[in-house]
């Protein structure tokens, strides 16, 4: 029997009733502000999912943009022959695949290799497809037609976003969420009381990667024409990464606060300067490592528990006096 | 034969970047992730001072270096310091140092892309042919890398045969233990990445004489720099110095045979291949 502690029983409440306003909301609104809730949805499902693996790890993954690329690419190229389920199937596998070869590869050795090592995937792969495509292919791009409206990715989005919640709660009350608290903690305490620390983490970033695939196989009809530079646009990553940490990667939810706020700051600037987008990104950069180290919910928290420290010794000392 | 030359000439310019990085990681123990920038930098102040002033870009060296030199002691000093304080162990500070060189990276970029915008620049500089073995080769990468060996052999003569340079060599090893020895850790760590910098910058100028770079390209280098420095074990100079050369010739193996679009992938093989096999370093030990 699971027995669940109350707190998390009113969150999952809460959660379930903020899922049901945010379903209705393509009813409501349409155009410029659907279209921004897309990007809202798309970055609150990547974020979650890189916060999953990046979080408890402290390993900074650079390679969301190529596991967004593995999706867009797995609905291109299968899209006239398969249905779209099945195209989302073949995304989860081609991420979960492309991110346990990383993960072998780099996840045994330290921490830096690995970061190196993703920072110029989504390049390479980009490269790749684009080699494969000249001289095997004929053309570069491929078309995804479908019928599919902007409402209709939002809900899916929504759809994802909740998974990659329920399947991070599951973890952290999973043996896996155990060993990647204690490998968070202390890497070689972990070791010594029988933690497989490569294999967790590989299992981790398979499973973190196989849900950003999973978003760039949904946003695929969006785009329309497919082209490496589109779907393999590095950006992707390091806007990620930004907004996971500006939020906190501490609590599962804390990687929407950096999203929501970001998306449409950034949404708004690449609208109206384009040019200062790089001076934006890395001026936000430098405020989550100098001013807010644990993203805004980390700083709350601290704040509050101070807070509520003070507070009790406060009370203590009353209690003295009062004697 | 012509690949092979080809490809060590570009291995030069390529073990300057990779020495400067080593210093900066190896030594000052901070992944810089926007040494590809510094490169940059190097690249478009070269052109500014050629094609403005006339200035030739050998004598540039002497300018761009010293530069280069304060602008990394202020960088570490204002900004990597306070980092290095508050880490706790050597894994938080590795990722705040990444994180804080992304900022710097994207930052300078942005920068660089308001002053320059962002096609391709390049100018000629002894735009000559000059035989080798009856191949001809560009005077400018053959100038380029003999300045490269040149610089590449004052810096070893430096770490190895002075004192100062011994003092860095043994932060590289262990900072606690060089602390025991009367090392000033902190100013020789700045003084470590400061020279990096400078190196990766004299790199940068060298580069420009014959290559056609734009504002976007640092991260291409960063990478290059990273897998170099990684495959000849970190802080050690001869390591860097073969893996450049052998990841120079690689490069143009792939671009010349195959396709060159697939130099990143000919990085990414070789960078597999030494993560699986020798994650040390060619001439690293395991550690115990």
């Amino acid at each position: 029997m699971m027995n669940i502690p109350r707190k998390e029983l009113l969150a999952l409440g809460a959660g379930l009733a903020g899922v049901a306003v945010l379903a209705f909301l393509p009813l409501v609104t349409e155009g410029f502000w659907l279209s921004l809730s897309v990007n809202i949805m798309l970055y609150a499902a990547i974020c979650t999912a890189w916060a999953l693996f990046s979080g408890p790890t402290h390993l900074v993954s650079l390679a969301s943009a190529a596991f967004f690329g593995v999706g867009t690419y797995s609905v291109a190229i299968f899209i006239d022959v398969l249905p779209f389920p099945a195209l989302i199937l073949i995304a989860v596998v081609a991420g979960a695949l492309l991110a346990t070869l990383v993960g072998l590869a780099t996840l045994r050795l330290s921490g830096v290799y690995f970061v190196i090592f993703t920072l110029g995937l989504a390049e390479l792969l980009g490269q790749i497809v684009t080699w494969v495509q000249t001289n095997f292919g004929g053309t570069i791009g491929l078309y995804v037609f479908t019928d599919f409206t902007e409402t209709h990715l939002y809900w899916m989005l929504l759809a994802l976003t909740v998974v990659v919640f329920v399947t991070g709660w599951l973890i952290n009350r999973s043996r896996l969420g155990l060993a990647l608290r204690i490998i968070g903690n202390d890497e070689a305490v972990a070791r010594h009381v029988g933690v497989d620390t490569a294999r967790t983490r590989v299992i981790l970033f398979a499973v973190s990667g196989a849900f950003i695939a999973v978003a760039g196989a949904i946003m695929a009809p969006r785009y329309g024409y497919i082209t490496p530079d589109a779907a393999f646009n590095p950006m992707t990553s390091f806007l990620v990464v930004i907004m996971a940490l500006l939020g906190g990667t501490r609590r599962l939810w804390g990687p929407l606060v950096g999203v929501v706020p970001f998306t449409v700051v950034m949404d708004f600037i690449s609208g109206h300067f384009p040019n200062q987008t790089a001076v934006i990104m890395g001026l936000a950069f430098l405020a989550i490592v100098y001013v807010l180290p644990d993203g805004v919910t980390g700083q709350l928290e601290t704040l509050f528990r101070r807070r509520r420290s003070i507070d009790k010794s406060l009370l203590a000392a009353s209690a003295e006096e009062g004697r | 034969m012509l690949i092979l030359l080809t490809g060590l000439l570009l291995g030069g310019t390529y073990t300057l970047i990779a020495l400067g990085l080593t210093l900066q990681y190896g030594v000052a123990r901070i992944m810089n992730l926007a040494n590809g920038e510094t490169l940059v930098a190097a690249c478009f102040v070269t052109f500014w001072l050629y094609t403005g002033f006339g200035i030739n870009p050998l004598l540039g060296l002497l300018v761009i270096g010293p530069v280069a030199f304060v602008v990394n002691w202020l960088i570490y000093t204002w900004l990597m310091q306070p980092l290095v304080k508050r880490a706790r162990n050597r894994g938080m500070l590795e990722v705040d140092s990444i994180l804080a060189t992304f900022g710097l990276l994207f930052l300078f970029q942005g920068l660089m892309l308001q002053a320059f915008g962002g096609s391709y620049f390049n100018y000629e500089f002894l735009a000559q042919p000059f035989s080798i073995m009856g191949n001809s080769f560009g005077l400018n990468r053959v100038v380029a890398f003999v300045a490269a060996a040149v610089i590449a052999v004052a810096l070893y003569t430096f770490l190895y045969h002075t004192d100062r340079g011994t003092a860095v060599r043994a932060v590289a090893v262990d900072p606690r233990a060089a602390m025991l020895v009367a090392i000033d850790v902190r100013k020789t760590a700045a003084f470590a990445f400061a020279l990096g910098g400078a190196i990766t910058a004299c790199a940068g100028t060298l580069l420009s004489t014959f290559y056609t770079f734009n504002t976007s390209m640092g991260v291409i280098f960063t990478m290059k720099a990273l897998i170099i420095v990684i495959m000849g074990g970190v802080g050690d100079v001869r390591g860097a110095v073969l893996a450049a050369l052998v990841l120079g010739v690689t490069e143009t193996l792939v671009a010349s045979l195959l396709d060159p679009g697939l130099t990143l992938a000919a990085n990414y093989a070789l960078f597999i291949v030494v993560l699986l096999f020798r994650p040390q370093g060619i001439f690293g030990k395991r550690p115990a």
